[in-house]
């Protein structure tokens, strides 16, 4: 994938990462979660140790150490890793006290992951702080082609393994998604010296829709059947023995090898799997 | 229900032993009910004369639709019952995806959602799209469309004007809700910018809180995935971010899908919001898409494959044509083992299940394992000198021919010939 060279800011913008409890996806142990970590990674590439954690929760989360364990690999002078706790209980509403944090700190570049991995997961939080805020938001983000003081310029996911550039005013929030380079590993030493301000708030408010609603343990979703609506018998058995061999395809013999390329390129074509001009574009870079 | 049509002309033709065409239309009747209720059969009637002369008794039921060819027509698909509405009571507005500008599985299992909350009620399913003249929203199950190509580009990316053209929309007609799919960039991102500007706006409007990887609506309720292996379940709000299969697609009906406008079209200027003060609108500038290698997807992801097995003689050949078609490689298990491509390109139960738009295997017979791997393609080409093996049946175009041969004109015909094209490998083709 296009991974731009290692860019970075330095102090210039002022780089805050949310991040949040995580559970192992096949253990359920805390731990980082995947995307938030990602977002560490690259924020930790884009202006090293300068990089703020911010976490709104129980100050006992496991996995606050595993994230201030990944501040080491940065240039000499780059100080124990620091993360802003705002204490809060399980059913609380992070999002006043994490806007008014960002209001009052100078963070012009908030980094997130696209969704957290405990509690209600929707993914909204990154949207209505910026809501909040005033600021704008971009997702999918795999990776920062380059930042200056204005504008940052990233490379959003799209499906099927494809890019897009994208040009985002400052202050803005990431979320990074699960694309974006690995997040290195967790040290013991660095999550030791790791300094954890745990900064008073006015005790939030809870949430006002978790009250009203029920939480179950997750139920296997329903298979999707293949219904047959036929009235006769017949079809209805040969529908539901047939082998998957979808017939019906074009079959194109005797051909020259020439032709048959053709056939094959004016096929690729109809259906814009080529473009249309005749140009292969380069796809190697 | 299909209704078994009668033609009257036949029936009579078929009764009058005396009319010109009557052995035109004259079933052999080899199975009747006689005057006492008793069913009669004449064994002489059945069956047909095979082709060494043997008469043969066809009972799978093939014959029945050949002999009643001037008969009763059967429709493989039932017909549609129309639905119209002419005056609703309310709306529903339904955001399609749209990907490559038709109509997805996703997008039908939205509007089939809608239905099914609009059922029993004159609430109109309004699909909103940012393209023009989408087909397919009629069987879909879309009462109403709603063209918003005049207030955003639809081929760029543009959240916030896109947002701001549904925020018009939000003002003007209030729908009871609005349901997106829940992928992002797409219609993730969308809903939840939605929602994250209507609970501003409505300053603690618990409803305007969407919910999101919705998977299931029963008894007025949503159904959606949380973290941690939870689900809540919570009263149908008014933004549903809805994941792929969260509902059956409608097939019984048929709806008119009749076009909208908004009153304020004129006015194309979207009102910029005043929460918008530092960023303006545009916080995101599109700048445009970028070239990705091919080689560097994963192949799980990827939306191009040219995929090698037994039948490539040529590797290098091989390689030179995907390089110039700008496809992924993948290869059959015989390929990877016998030591052309690594094991991380196997596709396949064994290897990878690609999920490709559009897979071209050659020189790849198409083992069950293989087909499994492939269930996911869009479109399948096979090339192959088998005309009898798996993937040609499997395959939307198949080709027989050398597959070596016809790769190397692809990439001739592409003005990108190979220079040194080495002296082709005896080709053999075997079950890959």
């Amino acid at each position: 994938m296009t991974q731009p060279d290692n860019v970075t800011v330095g102090a210039a913008v002022k780089t805050v990462a949310l991040v949040s409890s995580g559970r192992h996806p096949v253990s359920g142990r805390a731990g980082r979660a995947r995307e938030d970590a990602r977002a560490v990674e690259m924020g930790l590439s884009l202006s090293g140790g300068t990089l703020t954690l911010l976490h709104a929760g129980d100050a006992d989360d496991a996995a606050l150490p595993e994230y201030l364990g990944m501040y080491h690999g940065l240039s000499a002078g780059a100080g124990p890793g620091r993360l802003d706790l705002l204490p809060m209980a399980p059913d609380g509403d992070a999002l006043p006290a994490l806007a008014a944090r960002l209001r009052q700190s100078d963070a012009r570049l908030v980094l997130t992951g696209q969704r957290a991995e405990c509690g209600e997961g929707s993914g909204m939080l990154p949207y209505l702080l910026a809501e909040t805020l005033g600021w704008s938001i971009a997702t999918g983000i795999a990776a920062i082609e380059q930042c200056d003081g204005d504008h940052v310029t990233v490379l959003q996911a799209l499906p099927q393994g494809q890019r897009r550039r994208l040009e985002v005013a400052l202050p803005c929030l990431l979320a990074v998604d699960g694309v974006a380079p690995a997040p290195r590993q967790s040290a013991f030493g660095p999550a030791r010296r790791g300094i954890t301000d745990s900064v008073a708030t006015a005790a939030p408010a809870a949430d006002p829709g978790w009250a009203a609603w029920q939480w179950q343990p997750a139920r296997a979703r329903p298979k999707r059947l293949k219904v047959v609506k036929s009235t006769n018998a017949r079809d209805r058995f040969k529908a539901a023995a047939a082998k998957s061999a979808a017939s019906g395809g074009q079959v194109l013999t005797d051909l020259a090898p020439d032709e048959a390329a053709d056939r094959l390129l004016a096929y690729l074509r109809s259906e814009k799997v080529l473009a249309p001009v005749s140009d292969a574009e380069g796809a190697d870079q | 229900m299909s209704v078994r049509r009668v033609d009257p002309h036949a029936e009579r033709i078929r009764r009058n032993r005396l009319h010109p065409r009557h052995h035109e239309f004259a079933r052999p009747a080899w199975r009747w009910t006689s005057a006492a209720g008793v069913t009669r059969i004449n064994p002489h009637a059945v069956g047909a004369i095979g082709p060494n002369g043997v008469k043969r008794i066809d009972r799978s039921g093939a014959s029945v639709e050949a002999s009643s060819a001037g008969g009763a027509q059967t429709s493989t698909e039932p017909a549609r019952r129309p639905i119209t509405l002419d005056a609703p009571s309310g709306y529903l507005m339904v955001v399609p995806e749209l990907a490559e500008g038709r109509l997805s599985d996703h997008d039908r299992d939205l509007l089939g959602l809608a239905r099914q909350l609009a059922a029993d009620t004159d609430l109109a399913v309004t699909a909103v799209t940012f393209q023009r003249e989408v087909a397919g929203l009629e069987d879909a199950g879309a009462d109403r469309r709603l063209e918003l190509a005049d207030l955003v580009d639809a081929d760029a990316y543009d959240p916030e004007s896109r947002l701001a053209a549904l925020v018009t929309v939000e003002r003007e007609l209030a729908p009871l809700h609005w349901i997106f799919a829940d992928d992002f960039p797409g219609g993730g991102d969308l809903g939840r910018r939605l929602g994250a500007r209507l609970a501003a706006g409505d300053s603690g409007d618990t409803r305007a809180r969407p919910a999101t990887r919705v998977w299931q609506v029963v008894d007025g309720q949503t159904r959606s995935r949380a973290g941690d292996r939870q689900d809540i379940q919570r009263d149908v709000p008014k933004i549903l971010i809805a994941l792929a299969e969260c509902a059956e697609p409608i097939s019984e009906t048929r709806h008119e899908a009749r076009p909208i406008t908004l009153a304020s079209a004129a006015s194309t200027t979207a009102p910029a919001p005043e929460a918008r003060s530092e960023a303006g609108s545009a916080g995101v500038v599109d700048r445009g898409r970028v070239a990705v290698d091919p080689q560097q997807i994963p192949l799980a992801q990827a939306p191009f494959i040219l995929s090698a097995g037994r039948g490539i003689g040529d590797w290098d050949g091989y390689h030179h044509a995907a390089r110039v078609l700008g496809a992924s490689e993948g290869a059959s298990r015989v390929a990877v083992d016998d030591g052309y491509m690594p094991r991380a390109r196997q596709v396949g139960a064994t290897g990878t299940f690609v999920t490709a738009s559009c897979y071209i295997a050659v020189g790849i017979s198409g083992a069950v394992q293989h087909l499994q791997g492939i269930t996911k393609c869009q479109r399948v080409i096979a090339i192959n000198s088998d005309p009898s093996c798996d993937m040609v049946k499997r395959a939307d175009l198949a080709i027989i021919g050398d597959g070596d041969a016809v790769l190397a004109a692809v990439c001739e015909r592409l003005g990108q010939p190979r220079a040194a094209q080495g002296e082709p490998r005896e080709v053999q083709h075997d079950a890959a």
